[in-house]
C-alpha cells in the first residue's frame, strides 16, 4: 500500500496550505480579524460555514489516494483493488462499492425495481422482483435507525464538548467569564444535524442501499458523496487558477495606463464577447484531441479522468478571469487616484511597494467577494456543462453526470427519481451554503454597504 | 451621432478578428488538416492522395498564417486564417461536417430560437421588476425578509432541476402541454408556453436581488429624500424617481442582452426538443462539428458588441447628461 497523488489532490493540499498560510497570516492583523468576526457573528453565515466545511472535509478524504501493490496485498479487497487507485473515502465505503446491484433499486428497497423473469421448482415462469444481494432481509430499519442516531448524537456531542473544552481553556487566557460574541450555539446545532444525518446514512448504508442504486446496480449515497470532491473542485480551483491572471492584468491595467491598459482591455473584451458556454465548449473539445492524440500521458482511467477535470479546470479559468479583471482595473484607477497613493509616489516611493502596500490591499474585498460570489455559480455551471457534453469525464463521479444520466429514466412508470433527487439535494445544500455566506461577505466588505 | 456609431463598428473589427484567432488557434493547436480529412473521410483505407484531394478541395492545403511560397502582400493573405477569416466576416459560414449550409441553417433556426428567447426575457423582465419594487415598498419588513429568502432559495437550486420537475409535473402527470416538439404559428404556443415558464421562473432568484440592490442603491440617495420631504407618497417616489434613476444601471444589464436572444438557449431548446440555436450548438458541440462550433461563437461575438454598441445609444436616449 502506498500514497499516490493526482493532480487535483496535489492543488487540493496545496490550496489548503495557502489557506491556513493565509489565515495565520490574516490572524496577525487586528483589523482583518475583526472583519471576519462581523461576518461569523451573523448566524446563517455561521451556520452555512459549517455546512460548506462539511463539504470541504469530504472533499479532502476523498484527495487522499492510496494504491495497493498488486504483490503483498492478498486479502479478498486486495485482490479487487490490484493497482487501482483509492481514496480513503471510497475505502470507507468498500461496502457498497463491493456490492453492486444488479440494477435500479428505490432506496431503503428490500427487492429490485424491475420484475425478472424467474422459473421456480414447479416449472411455472413467474415475474418477481429480485431480493437485492446487499440487503439482509431480516434487518430491522427502525433499530437500526434509532442505534445510527444514537451514535451519531454521541459523536456530535464529543466534537461539541471538546470545542467548548478548547474554548474554555483559549477563554481563560484572554479574559474570564466573558460571552463569546460568536453565535457558537447555532454552529454547534449545524454540526450536530450534518454528524448524526451522515452517521444514520453511513451506518444505515451498511445494510441497505440508503438512497437506491443506479442504471447499473451503484450506490447513489456512494455516488453523490464521491461527487462533492468534483463540486468543490471546480467551485475553488477555477477562482484560484485565474485569480493571479485577473489580480496581474488588472492592477497592471489600472496602474500603468497607456498601451499596457490598451493591451490588456483588448484582450478581455475580445475573450467576454464569446459566449460562455461556446468558449468553453470549443476549449474542451481541442482539449479532448490533444488527450487522444496523447494517450501516453495517463496510465490509468483515473488519472485520464483527473487529467480532464485539471484541463476544464483551466478552461473555465481562462473564460471567467474577465469580469474580475474589469473590476480591479476600475478600482485600481480609482486607488491610484487617492491622497495616501500620490503621496507615497511623490515620496519616491517606488511601484513595487505601492503595489503591495496600497493597492492590493484595498482590492482584497472585491478579490473576496468574487472567489465566494463564483463558487456557487461554477458548482451549478458543472452540471450544466456535464449535460451540454463538455464537462466530467463521463467515468467520474459528478452530479452533472448523475443528472445526465438519471435524466433518460424519468419517462419510466413509476419513477425513477432517486438519482436526480440526491444529486439535486446534494447540490443545492452546497449552493444554498455558499449563497447565504457569500451573501453575508458581500454585506460585510463591500465598502458600499456601509452606508 | 453616426460618427460614435462608425468608430465602434471599427473597433470592433479588432475584437472579431481576436476572436476568430481564438477559435483558430484552439481547433489547429491540435488538430492538423490531415486529422481532420482523416476523420472526415472516415474509411480504413485512407490513400495520402485521398487527404490531398479533401484539403484542396475544402481549401485546407494552405499554410496556417504564413505563406512562403507566395509574394508579397500575399504571404499573408493567401493563407489558411485570413481566408476562414475573411469568409466569417461576409457572414459566409460554409458547410457543415455533414455538409450542410451553415448560414441557411442558422437563418431558419433564428426563428424557434427567438420564439422561446423573447418571451421568456419580456416576461422575467417584467416581473422581476414588479417584484422587485414591490419589496423594495415593503422594505425591511416580513414580506421583504421572506421573498429574499425565497429568492436565494430559487437561486439556489439547478436550472436542470426546473426544467425536469417541470416535464415531470405538467407534461408526464397533469397532461397540460406537450413533453416537447415545435410548431411555427399560434398553434405552437401549447410548446412554448413550459419553457418560457419555466424560464423565467429559474431566473427570477437572482434577477429580482438584482433590481432590489439597484433600486436600494437609488432609495437612499439625496433626491429621493427630497421628494419625500416635499411631501410626495411612497408610491410617487417609488415610480417617479426611483424607477425611472434605476433606468439607467437597469440599461446596462438588460440591453446587451437583447442581441444574443438570437442565439437561443442552450438547455431549454435541447430538453424540450426545439429546432433553434440552441439545440443547433449542442449536437454541434456532441457531434464535434467544429464549423458550427465556429460560426456560433463568431455570431455571438457580433450580436454581443452589437449589444454593447445599442447598450451605448440607449444611454444617450435615458441620460441627458450622456453625450456620445
Amino acid at each position: 500500500m502506498s500514497m499516490t497523488f493526482l493532480w487535483t489532490d496535489l492543488m487540493v493540499w496545496f490550496l489548503v496550505a495557502v489557506l491556513i498560510i493565509w489565515g495565520w497570516v490574516i490572524s496577525r492583523s487586528p483589523q482583518v480579524k475583526k472583519i471576519w468576526h462581523t461576518i461569523f457573528k451573523s448566524k446563517i453565515a455561521m451556520a452555512s460555514s459549517i455546512v460548506l466545511l462539511f463539504y470541504l472535509s469530504f472533499t479532502l478524504l476523498d484527495s487522499v489516494h492510496v494504491r495497493f501493490s498488486p504483490e503483498s496485498e492478498q486479502g479478498t479487497q486486495g485482490v479487487q483493488y490490484q493497482g487501482e487507485m483509492v481514496s480513503l473515502l471510497d475505502l470507507m465505503f468498500v461496502h457498497n462499492i463491493e456490492s453492486t446491484e444488479r440494477t435500479y433499486s428505490a432506496p431503503f428497497a428490500t427487492h429490485e425495481y424491475a420484475k425478472s423473469i424467474v422459473v421456480d421448482d414447479k416449472g411455472v415462469t413467474r415475474q418477481v422482483n429480485l431480493p437485492l444481494k446487499h440487503v439482509s432481509q431480516s434487518d430491522s430499519f427502525l433499530k437500526e435507525s434509532l442505534f445510527a442516531l444514537l451514535i451519531g448524537a454521541c459523536i456530535s456531542f464529543l466534537l461539541i464538548r471538546a470545542h467548548m473544552f478548547w474554548r474554555k481553556k483559549k477563554g481563560e487566557k484572554v479574559k474570564e467569564g466573558l460571552e463569546s460574541p460568536l453565535p457558537w450555539r447555532t454552529a454547534y446545532l449545524t454540526l450536530a444535524v450534518l454528524v448524526t444525518a451522515f452517521t444514520w446514512l453511513y451506518l444505515l448504508s451498511f445494510s441497505y442501499h440508503v438512497l437506491g442504486t443506479d442504471k447499473v446496480g451503484g450506490d447513489v449515497l456512494y455516488q453523490s458523496l464521491k461527487s462533492i470532491r468534483t463540486g468543490v473542485l471546480i467551485g475553488i480551483l477555477t477562482t484560484l487558477i485565474m485569480l493571479p491572471v485577473a489580480i496581474i492584468l488588472g492592477v497592471s491595467a489600472g496602474l500603468f495606463g497607456g498601451w499596457v491598459d490598451d493591451v490588456i482591455q483588448y484582450l478581455y473584451t475580445t475573450l467576454s464577447s464569446i459566449p460562455g458556454v461556446l468558449l468553453i465548449a470549443a476549449g474542451v473539445l481541442s482539449m479532448q484531441m490533444l488527450m487522444d492524440n496523447n494517450p501516453q500521458w495517463f496510465e490509468t482511467t483515473l488519472e485520464r479522468s483527473d487529467i480532464r477535470l485539471v484541463f476544464l479546470i483551466i478552461i473555465l479559468g481562462i473564460t471567467s478571469w474577465t469580469g474580475l479583471c474589469r473590476l480591479l482595473r476600475a478600482e485600481t484607477l480609482k486607488i491610484s487616484q487617492v491622497e495616501f497613493v500620490t503621496a507615497a509616489k511623490a515620496f519616491g516611493v517606488g511601484k513595487w511597494t505601492i503595489i503591495r502596500r496600497h493597492i492590493i490591499p484595498n482590492l482584497m474585498h472585491i478579490i473576496l467577494i468574487s472567489i465566494v460570489l463564483d463558487f456557487s455559480g461554477l458548482v451549478l455551471a458543472e452540471a450544466v456543462l456535464s449535460y451540454v457534453g463538455v464537462g466530467i469525464d463521463p467515468t467520474m463521479f459528478s452530479w452533472g453526470n448523475m443528472i445526465n444520466q438519471a435524466r433518460l429514466e424519468m419517462a419510466r412508470e413509476p419513477m425513477v427519481w432517486w438519482s436526480l433527487f440526491s444529486a439535486f439535494i446534494f447540490m443545492f445544500i452546497l449552493v444554498l451554503a455558499a449563497n447565504l455566506f457569500s451573501d453575508r461577505v458581500q454585506k460585510v466588505l463591500d465598502p458600499r454597504n456601509k452606508t | 451621432m453616426f460618427a460614435y456609431i462608425l468608430k465602434r463598428i471599427l473597433y470592433a473589427v479588432p475584437i472579431l478578428i481576436g476572436v476568430n484567432l481564438i477559435t483558430f488557434m484552439l481547433f489547429f493547436m491540435v488538430n492538423s488538416p490531415d486529422d481532420m480529412a482523416r476523420a472526415q473521410l472516415g474509411a480504413k483505407q485512407v490513400t495520402p492522395q485521398m487527404i490531398e484531394a479533401w484539403k484542396v478541395d475544402k481549401g485546407y492545403d494552405k499554410p496556417l498564417f504564413l505563406n512562403e511560397k507566395a509574394e508579397g502582400l500575399q504571404q499573408i493573405t493567401d493563407t489558411l486564417f485570413v481566408q476562414e477569416s475573411l469568409k466569417l466576416f461576409s457572414f459566409d459560414f460554409g458547410y457543415s461536417d455533414a455538409n450542410r449550409n451553415i448560414g441557411a441553417e442558422i437563418k431558419t433556426r433564428m426563428g424557434p430560437s427567438l420564439a422561446i428567447a423573447l418571451p421568456t426575457f419580456m416576461i422575467a423582465l417584467i416581473t422581476n421588476i414588479s417584484l422587485a419594487l414591490l419589496m423594495v415598498l415593503f422594505r425591511g419588513s416580513v414580506l421583504d425578509t421572506s421573498m429574499m429568502i425565497v429568492a436565494v432559495m430559487i437561486m439556489s437550486i439547478s436550472g436542470l432541476f426546473y426544467i425536469i420537475a417541470g416535464q415531470v409535473l405538467f407534461s408526464k402527470m397533469w397532461h397540460w402541454v406537450p413533453i416537447s416538439g415545435y410548431l411555427s404559428g399560434w398553434e405552437g404556443v401549447k410548446f412554448i408556453i413550459l419553457p418560457v415558464l419555466i424560464g423565467v421562473f429559474a431566473g427570477i432568484g437572482s434577477g429580482v436581488r438584482w433590481y432590489r440592490s439597484i433600486f436600494l442603491e437609488q432609495i437612499n440617495q439625496d433626491y429621493v429624500r427630497t421628494a419625500r420631504a416635499k411631501g410626495l407618497s411612497e408610491l410617487k417616489v417609488l415610480f417617479g424617481h426611483v424607477l425611472r434613476n434605476g433606468m439607467l444601471p437597469i440599461l446596462t444589464g438588460v440591453v446587451v442582452v437583447i442581441p444574443t436572444l438570437f442565439m437561443g438557449s442552450l438547455i431549454m431548446e435541447s430538453f424540450f426538443g426545439i429546432p433553434g440555436l440552441g439545440s443547433y450548438t449542442i449536437d454541434a458541440i456532441n457531434a464535434q462539428d467544429f464549423g458550427i462550433v465556429k460560426a456560433m461563437v463568431f455570431l455571438g461575438s457580433v450580436l454581443y458588441i452589437v449589444g454593447l454598441i445599442l447598450t451605448d445609444i440607449s444611454y444617450t436616449l435615458f441620460d441627458p447628461r450622456v453625450k456620445l
